[in-house]
Protein backbone atom coordinates (compact mmCIF):
# COMPACT_ATOMS: atom_id res chain seq x y z
CA UNK A 1 0.00 0.00 0.00
CA UNK A 2 2.77 2.31 0.93
CA UNK A 3 4.51 2.15 -2.04
CA UNK A 4 1.34 2.66 -4.21
CA UNK A 5 0.26 5.72 -2.32
CA UNK A 6 3.52 7.18 -3.47
CA UNK A 7 3.84 7.04 -6.94
CA UNK A 8 0.12 8.77 -6.52
CA UNK A 9 1.68 11.76 -4.19
CA UNK A 10 3.11 13.79 -6.75
CA UNK A 11 -0.31 13.97 -8.68
CA UNK A 12 -1.87 16.49 -5.57
CA UNK A 13 1.28 18.56 -5.16
CA UNK A 14 0.94 19.52 -9.26
CA UNK A 15 -2.09 21.71 -9.21
CA UNK A 16 -5.19 20.14 -9.07
CA UNK A 17 -5.94 17.68 -12.19
CA UNK A 18 -8.99 18.11 -14.36
CA UNK A 19 -12.06 15.99 -13.54
CA UNK A 20 -12.27 13.31 -16.17
CA UNK A 21 -16.57 12.68 -15.27
CA UNK A 22 -17.88 12.23 -18.84
CA UNK A 23 -18.87 8.44 -18.10
CA UNK A 24 -20.02 8.71 -14.48
CA UNK A 25 -22.97 11.13 -16.15
CA UNK A 26 -22.72 9.17 -19.19
CA UNK A 27 -24.25 6.18 -17.30
CA UNK A 28 -26.21 8.34 -14.92
CA UNK A 29 -28.44 9.47 -18.22
CA UNK A 30 -28.46 5.72 -19.39
CA UNK A 31 -29.80 5.03 -15.38
CA UNK A 32 -32.34 7.42 -15.54
CA UNK A 33 -33.13 6.82 -19.16
CA UNK A 34 -34.46 3.29 -17.95
CA UNK A 35 -35.98 4.06 -14.92
CA UNK A 36 -38.01 6.39 -17.03
CA UNK A 37 -39.08 3.72 -19.61
CA UNK A 38 -40.44 1.74 -17.33
CA UNK A 39 -42.42 4.08 -15.61
CA UNK A 40 -43.81 4.27 -18.89
CA UNK A 41 -44.28 0.84 -19.66
CA UNK A 42 -45.72 -0.06 -15.71
CA UNK A 43 -48.61 2.50 -17.06
CA UNK A 44 -49.46 1.71 -20.83
CA UNK A 45 -48.67 -2.12 -20.83
CA UNK A 46 -50.80 -4.45 -19.57
CA UNK A 47 -48.99 -6.55 -16.73
CA UNK A 48 -48.03 -10.65 -18.07
CA UNK A 49 -45.51 -12.39 -18.62
CA UNK A 50 -44.06 -10.46 -21.07
CA UNK A 51 -44.06 -7.07 -19.10
CA UNK A 52 -42.56 -9.07 -16.26
CA UNK A 53 -39.53 -10.36 -18.52
CA UNK A 54 -39.24 -6.68 -19.91
CA UNK A 55 -38.82 -5.42 -16.53
CA UNK A 56 -36.06 -8.05 -15.41
CA UNK A 57 -34.10 -7.68 -18.67
CA UNK A 58 -33.98 -3.98 -18.18
CA UNK A 59 -33.45 -4.14 -14.28
CA UNK A 60 -30.67 -6.55 -14.84
CA UNK A 61 -28.90 -4.39 -17.85
CA UNK A 62 -29.09 -1.05 -14.83
CA UNK A 63 -27.70 -3.72 -12.68
CA UNK A 64 -24.81 -3.89 -15.36
CA UNK A 65 -24.05 0.03 -15.49
CA UNK A 66 -24.09 0.14 -11.55
CA UNK A 67 -21.86 -2.63 -11.19
CA UNK A 68 -19.74 -2.24 -14.25
CA UNK A 69 -19.53 1.53 -14.07
CA UNK A 70 -20.15 3.17 -10.95
CA UNK A 71 -18.77 -0.04 -8.99
CA UNK A 72 -16.01 0.07 -11.93
CA UNK A 73 -15.94 -4.04 -11.84
CA UNK A 74 -15.35 -3.66 -15.27
CA UNK A 75 -11.87 -2.49 -15.00
CA UNK A 76 -10.56 -4.74 -12.54
CA UNK A 77 -8.84 -8.27 -13.50
CA UNK A 78 -10.72 -10.81 -15.54
CA UNK A 79 -10.24 -13.87 -11.79
CA UNK A 80 -11.60 -10.45 -9.37
CA UNK A 81 -14.77 -10.41 -12.16
CA UNK A 82 -15.53 -14.09 -12.31
CA UNK A 83 -14.99 -14.63 -8.84
CA UNK A 84 -17.63 -11.97 -8.17
CA UNK A 85 -20.54 -12.96 -11.04
CA UNK A 86 -19.77 -16.42 -10.46
CA UNK A 87 -20.53 -17.31 -7.54
CA UNK A 88 -24.36 -15.77 -8.54
CA UNK A 89 -24.99 -18.67 -10.00
CA UNK A 90 -26.12 -19.95 -6.67
CA UNK A 91 -29.28 -17.17 -7.06
CA UNK A 92 -29.93 -18.45 -10.18
CA UNK A 93 -30.11 -22.23 -8.78
CA UNK A 94 -33.03 -21.14 -6.05
CA UNK A 95 -34.87 -19.54 -8.27
CA UNK A 96 -35.50 -22.73 -10.54
CA UNK A 97 -35.47 -24.76 -7.77
CA UNK A 98 -38.43 -23.31 -6.53
CA UNK A 99 -40.08 -23.09 -9.75
CA UNK A 100 -39.47 -26.71 -10.27
CA UNK A 101 -40.16 -27.70 -6.39
CA UNK A 102 -42.08 -24.78 -4.56
CA UNK A 103 -45.58 -26.05 -5.37
CA UNK A 104 -44.53 -29.06 -3.54
CA UNK A 105 -42.74 -26.91 -0.20
CA UNK A 106 -46.18 -24.89 -0.51
CA UNK A 107 -48.75 -27.89 -0.46
CA UNK A 108 -46.82 -29.61 2.95
CA UNK A 109 -46.85 -26.36 4.60
CA UNK B 1 21.18 -6.93 -2.64
CA UNK B 2 20.96 -8.59 -5.39
CA UNK B 3 21.06 -12.05 -4.17
CA UNK B 4 17.61 -11.51 -2.94
CA UNK B 5 16.13 -9.81 -6.02
CA UNK B 6 16.80 -12.83 -7.67
CA UNK B 7 15.45 -14.87 -4.92
CA UNK B 8 12.32 -13.30 -5.74
CA UNK B 9 12.50 -13.13 -9.14
CA UNK B 10 12.64 -17.51 -9.05
CA UNK B 11 9.57 -17.79 -6.62
CA UNK B 12 7.60 -15.41 -9.17
CA UNK B 13 8.14 -17.20 -12.55
CA UNK B 14 6.26 -20.07 -10.82
CA UNK B 15 2.60 -18.54 -10.47
CA UNK B 16 1.13 -15.55 -9.79
CA UNK B 17 -0.57 -17.53 -6.62
CA UNK B 18 2.82 -18.10 -4.91
CA UNK B 19 2.35 -14.88 -3.03
CA UNK B 20 4.74 -11.70 -3.06
CA UNK B 21 2.27 -9.84 -5.23
CA UNK B 22 -1.48 -8.89 -5.57
CA UNK B 23 -2.80 -11.28 -8.18
CA UNK B 24 -6.18 -9.70 -8.12
CA UNK B 25 -4.70 -5.82 -8.59
CA UNK B 26 -6.84 -4.53 -5.74
CA UNK B 27 -6.27 -4.05 -1.81
CA UNK B 28 -7.49 -6.79 0.72
CA UNK B 29 -9.73 -3.46 2.10
CA UNK B 30 -11.39 -3.68 -0.97
CA UNK B 31 -11.27 -7.31 -1.70
CA UNK B 32 -12.88 -8.07 1.16
CA UNK B 33 -15.40 -5.16 0.46
CA UNK B 34 -16.49 -7.40 -2.50
CA UNK B 35 -16.87 -10.79 -0.83
CA UNK B 36 -19.23 -9.04 1.85
CA UNK B 37 -21.15 -6.97 -1.01
CA UNK B 38 -21.25 -10.73 -3.15
CA UNK B 39 -22.83 -12.58 0.59
CA UNK B 40 -24.97 -9.39 1.04
CA UNK B 41 -26.03 -9.76 -2.69
CA UNK B 42 -27.34 -13.17 -2.00
CA UNK B 43 -29.19 -12.31 1.66
CA UNK B 44 -31.27 -10.06 -0.33
CA UNK B 45 -31.81 -12.12 -3.88
CA UNK B 46 -33.32 -15.01 -0.57
CA UNK B 47 -35.16 -12.17 0.26
CA UNK B 48 -36.50 -11.19 -3.09
CA UNK B 49 -36.48 -15.00 -3.84
CA UNK B 50 -38.62 -15.65 -0.94
CA UNK B 51 -41.19 -12.40 -2.15
CA UNK B 52 -41.68 -14.19 -5.57
CA UNK B 53 -42.88 -17.22 -3.87
CA UNK B 54 -45.16 -16.47 -1.19
CA UNK B 55 -46.74 -14.13 -3.82
CA UNK B 56 -47.15 -16.95 -5.99
CA UNK B 57 -49.00 -18.73 -3.02
CA UNK B 58 -51.71 -16.15 -3.14
CA UNK B 59 -54.49 -15.98 -5.56
CA UNK B 60 -53.87 -12.75 -7.85
CA UNK B 61 -56.16 -10.42 -8.61
CA UNK B 62 -58.38 -10.87 -11.92
CA UNK B 63 -60.40 -8.42 -13.33
CA UNK B 64 -62.92 -10.83 -14.65
CA UNK B 65 -63.38 -13.05 -11.37
CA UNK B 66 -62.86 -9.99 -8.27
CA UNK B 67 -64.60 -6.99 -10.75
CA UNK B 68 -62.94 -3.88 -9.80
CA UNK B 69 -59.81 -3.77 -7.97
CA UNK B 70 -59.82 -2.67 -3.80
CA UNK B 71 -58.02 -3.85 -0.99
CA UNK B 72 -59.18 -7.24 0.10
CA UNK B 73 -57.77 -9.73 2.03
CA UNK B 74 -58.39 -12.54 -0.65
CA UNK B 75 -55.99 -11.88 -3.63
CA UNK B 76 -52.12 -10.01 -3.38
CA UNK B 77 -52.91 -6.42 -4.21
CA UNK B 78 -51.17 -4.44 -7.08
CA UNK B 79 -48.18 -2.60 -5.87
CA UNK B 80 -49.24 0.76 -7.70
CA UNK B 81 -53.09 0.98 -6.49
CA UNK B 82 -50.99 0.68 -2.48
CA UNK B 83 -47.91 3.49 -3.16
CA UNK B 84 -49.37 5.82 -5.15
CA UNK B 85 -49.79 8.67 -2.24
CA UNK B 86 -47.24 11.71 -2.41
CA UNK B 87 -46.95 13.68 0.51
CA UNK B 88 -48.40 17.37 0.68
CA UNK B 89 -50.63 15.99 -1.97
CA UNK B 90 -53.09 14.32 -0.04
CA UNK B 91 -56.06 12.58 -1.61
CA UNK B 92 -54.57 12.43 -5.24
CA UNK B 93 -54.06 9.47 -6.55
CA UNK B 94 -50.29 9.33 -7.84
CA UNK B 95 -49.40 5.78 -8.62
CA UNK B 96 -45.49 4.98 -8.18
CA UNK B 97 -44.69 8.78 -8.12
CA UNK B 98 -43.33 8.68 -4.79
CA UNK B 99 -41.36 5.19 -5.56
CA UNK B 100 -39.92 6.92 -8.68
CA UNK B 101 -38.51 10.04 -6.34
CA UNK B 102 -36.88 8.06 -3.88
CA UNK B 103 -35.45 6.08 -7.30
CA UNK B 104 -34.07 9.23 -8.55
CA UNK B 105 -32.52 10.65 -5.47
CA UNK B 106 -30.80 6.82 -4.49
CA UNK B 107 -29.40 7.20 -8.55
CA UNK B 108 -28.40 10.56 -7.65
CA UNK B 109 -26.73 10.20 -4.75
CA UNK B 110 -24.90 7.20 -5.98
CA UNK B 111 -23.59 9.95 -8.80
CA UNK B 112 -22.28 11.96 -6.07
CA UNK B 113 -20.63 9.11 -4.61
CA UNK B 114 -18.77 7.94 -7.64
CA UNK B 115 -17.77 11.73 -7.94
CA UNK B 116 -16.08 11.82 -4.90
CA UNK B 117 -14.45 8.17 -5.76
CA UNK B 118 -13.20 9.88 -9.07
CA UNK B 119 -12.01 13.14 -7.11
CA UNK B 120 -10.18 10.67 -4.64
CA UNK B 121 -8.28 9.75 -7.93
CA UNK B 122 -6.99 13.23 -8.61
CA UNK B 123 -6.48 13.69 -4.26
CA UNK B 124 -8.53 16.75 -5.01
CA UNK B 125 -9.63 17.37 -0.89
CA UNK B 126 -12.20 19.89 -1.70
CA UNK B 127 -13.70 18.28 -4.32
CA UNK B 128 -13.87 14.73 -2.16
CA UNK B 129 -15.30 17.10 1.00
CA UNK B 130 -17.90 18.52 -1.46
CA UNK B 131 -19.29 15.31 -2.92
CA UNK B 132 -19.61 13.10 -0.09
CA UNK B 133 -21.42 16.10 1.61
CA UNK B 134 -23.95 15.67 -1.70
CA UNK B 135 -23.89 11.91 -0.87
CA UNK B 136 -24.57 12.10 3.14
CA UNK B 137 -27.61 14.81 1.72
CA UNK B 138 -28.85 12.50 -0.46
CA UNK B 139 -29.17 9.66 1.71
CA UNK B 140 -30.91 11.37 4.51
CA UNK B 141 -33.26 12.56 1.86
CA UNK B 142 -33.82 8.69 1.11
CA UNK B 143 -34.33 8.07 4.48
CA UNK B 144 -36.60 10.66 4.93
CA UNK B 145 -38.57 9.94 2.31
CA UNK B 146 -38.74 5.75 3.14
CA UNK B 147 -39.96 6.77 6.90
CA UNK B 148 -42.66 8.93 5.42
CA UNK B 149 -43.74 6.07 2.90
CA UNK B 150 -43.55 3.75 6.22
CA UNK B 151 -45.37 6.19 8.50
CA UNK B 152 -48.42 6.28 5.36
CA UNK B 153 -48.48 2.43 5.08
CA UNK B 154 -48.50 1.85 8.64
CA UNK B 155 -51.50 4.50 9.55
CA UNK B 156 -53.56 3.94 6.61
CA UNK B 157 -56.39 4.84 4.42
CA UNK B 158 -58.90 7.32 5.69
CA UNK B 159 -61.46 4.48 4.67
CA UNK B 160 -59.48 1.50 5.83
CA UNK B 161 -60.92 -1.58 4.53
CA UNK B 162 -63.03 -4.93 5.75
CA UNK B 163 -61.53 -7.70 6.77
CA UNK B 164 -62.88 -11.31 8.29
CA UNK B 165 -61.89 -12.27 11.65
CA UNK B 166 -62.47 -15.46 13.33
CA UNK B 167 -63.26 -14.66 16.88
CA UNK B 168 -64.35 -17.03 19.98
CA UNK B 169 -65.79 -19.68 16.98
CA UNK B 170 -67.55 -16.87 14.44
CA UNK B 171 -66.17 -14.77 11.85
CA UNK B 172 -66.55 -11.06 12.56
CA UNK B 173 -66.28 -8.30 9.49
CA UNK B 174 -64.05 -5.53 11.27
CA UNK B 175 -62.63 -2.44 9.17
CA UNK B 176 -58.71 -2.00 9.54
CA UNK B 177 -56.92 0.92 9.03
CA UNK B 178 -53.11 0.36 7.94
CA UNK B 179 -50.80 -2.38 8.39
CA UNK B 180 -48.89 -3.87 10.34
CA UNK B 181 -47.24 -7.11 10.73
CA UNK B 182 -50.57 -9.08 11.86
CA UNK B 183 -52.99 -7.20 9.78
CA UNK B 184 -53.05 -5.36 6.65
CA UNK B 185 -55.59 -3.35 4.97
CA UNK B 186 -54.45 -3.69 1.51
CA UNK B 187 -53.68 -7.46 1.61
CA UNK B 188 -52.74 -10.93 2.98
CA UNK B 189 -50.74 -9.95 6.30
CA UNK B 190 -47.96 -11.65 4.11
CA UNK B 191 -47.37 -8.32 1.70
CA UNK B 192 -46.92 -6.36 4.86
CA UNK B 193 -44.55 -8.69 6.33
CA UNK B 194 -42.75 -8.77 3.00
CA UNK B 195 -42.65 -4.91 2.97
CA UNK B 196 -41.59 -4.03 6.50
CA UNK B 197 -38.97 -6.59 5.98
CA UNK B 198 -37.27 -6.15 2.46
CA UNK B 199 -37.95 -2.35 2.48
CA UNK B 200 -36.86 -2.25 5.75
CA UNK B 201 -33.55 -4.23 5.56
CA UNK B 202 -32.51 -2.25 2.51
CA UNK B 203 -33.15 0.91 4.81
CA UNK B 204 -30.98 -0.17 7.56
CA UNK B 205 -28.29 -0.75 4.84
CA UNK B 206 -29.05 2.58 3.88
CA UNK B 207 -28.50 3.76 6.83
CA UNK B 208 -25.35 2.43 8.31
CA UNK B 209 -24.23 3.44 4.44
CA UNK B 210 -25.02 7.18 5.76
CA UNK B 211 -22.80 6.30 8.89
CA UNK B 212 -19.80 5.24 6.77
CA UNK B 213 -20.28 8.26 4.85
CA UNK B 214 -20.60 10.39 7.43
CA UNK B 215 -16.82 8.70 8.85
CA UNK B 216 -15.31 9.30 5.35
CA UNK B 217 -16.05 12.99 5.39
CA UNK B 218 -14.59 13.47 8.81
CA UNK B 219 -11.46 12.12 7.82
CA UNK B 220 -10.88 13.72 4.57
CA UNK B 221 -12.38 17.45 6.10
CA UNK B 222 -9.98 16.36 9.04
CA UNK B 223 -7.07 15.87 6.43
CA UNK B 224 -6.40 11.97 7.68
CA UNK B 225 -6.63 10.86 3.78
CA UNK B 226 -4.27 13.81 2.32
CA UNK B 227 -1.47 12.78 4.84
CA UNK B 228 -2.07 9.27 3.64
CA UNK B 229 -1.84 10.29 -0.03
CA UNK B 230 -4.46 8.19 -0.75
CA UNK B 231 -8.67 8.09 -1.03
CA UNK B 232 -8.98 4.47 -1.16
CA UNK B 233 -11.04 4.21 1.82
CA UNK B 234 -13.67 6.49 -0.30
CA UNK B 235 -13.57 4.07 -3.12
CA UNK B 236 -14.48 1.16 -0.60
CA UNK B 237 -17.29 2.99 1.23
CA UNK B 238 -18.15 4.10 -2.30
CA UNK B 239 -18.39 0.36 -3.26
CA UNK B 240 -20.77 0.02 -0.68
CA UNK B 241 -23.01 2.88 -1.46
CA UNK B 242 -22.90 1.57 -4.88
CA UNK B 243 -24.63 -1.73 -3.94
CA UNK B 244 -27.26 -0.20 -1.62
CA UNK B 245 -28.02 1.34 -4.70
CA UNK B 246 -27.76 -1.82 -6.84
CA UNK B 247 -30.56 -3.23 -4.15
CA UNK B 248 -33.06 -0.56 -4.52
CA UNK B 249 -32.62 -1.28 -8.09
CA UNK B 250 -34.08 -4.80 -7.50
CA UNK B 251 -36.35 -3.91 -4.82
CA UNK B 252 -38.01 -1.61 -6.76
CA UNK B 253 -38.72 -3.85 -9.87
CA UNK B 254 -40.04 -6.90 -7.73
CA UNK B 255 -41.24 -5.24 -5.02
CA UNK B 256 -43.32 -1.90 -7.13
CA UNK B 257 -43.15 -2.80 -10.31
CA UNK B 258 -44.29 -5.94 -10.85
Amino acid sequence: MAGHSHSQHPASTGGAAKPNTKLIWRTFWILFFITALEFLIAFTMPSGWLRVSIFVIMTLVKAFYIVGEFMHLKGEVKTLIWSIVLPLVFVIWLIIALLLEGDSILQVR
Amino acid sequence: MSTTTTVIDKRRKGSIWDGGNEPLKASYGKLMMWFFLLSDAFTFSALLVTYGMIRFSHQAYDPEIHGTFKFSQDYWPIPEKVFEAVPFLHGYELPLVFVGIMTFILIMSSVTMVLAVEAGHRNDRNDVEKWMLWTIIGGFAFLGSQAWEWTHFIVGTEEGSVARFMENGKWVEKTIFGANLVVNQYGPPAFADLFFFITGFHGTHVFSGVLLNILIFYNTATGVYERRGHYEMVEKVGLYWHFVDLVWVFVFTFFYLI
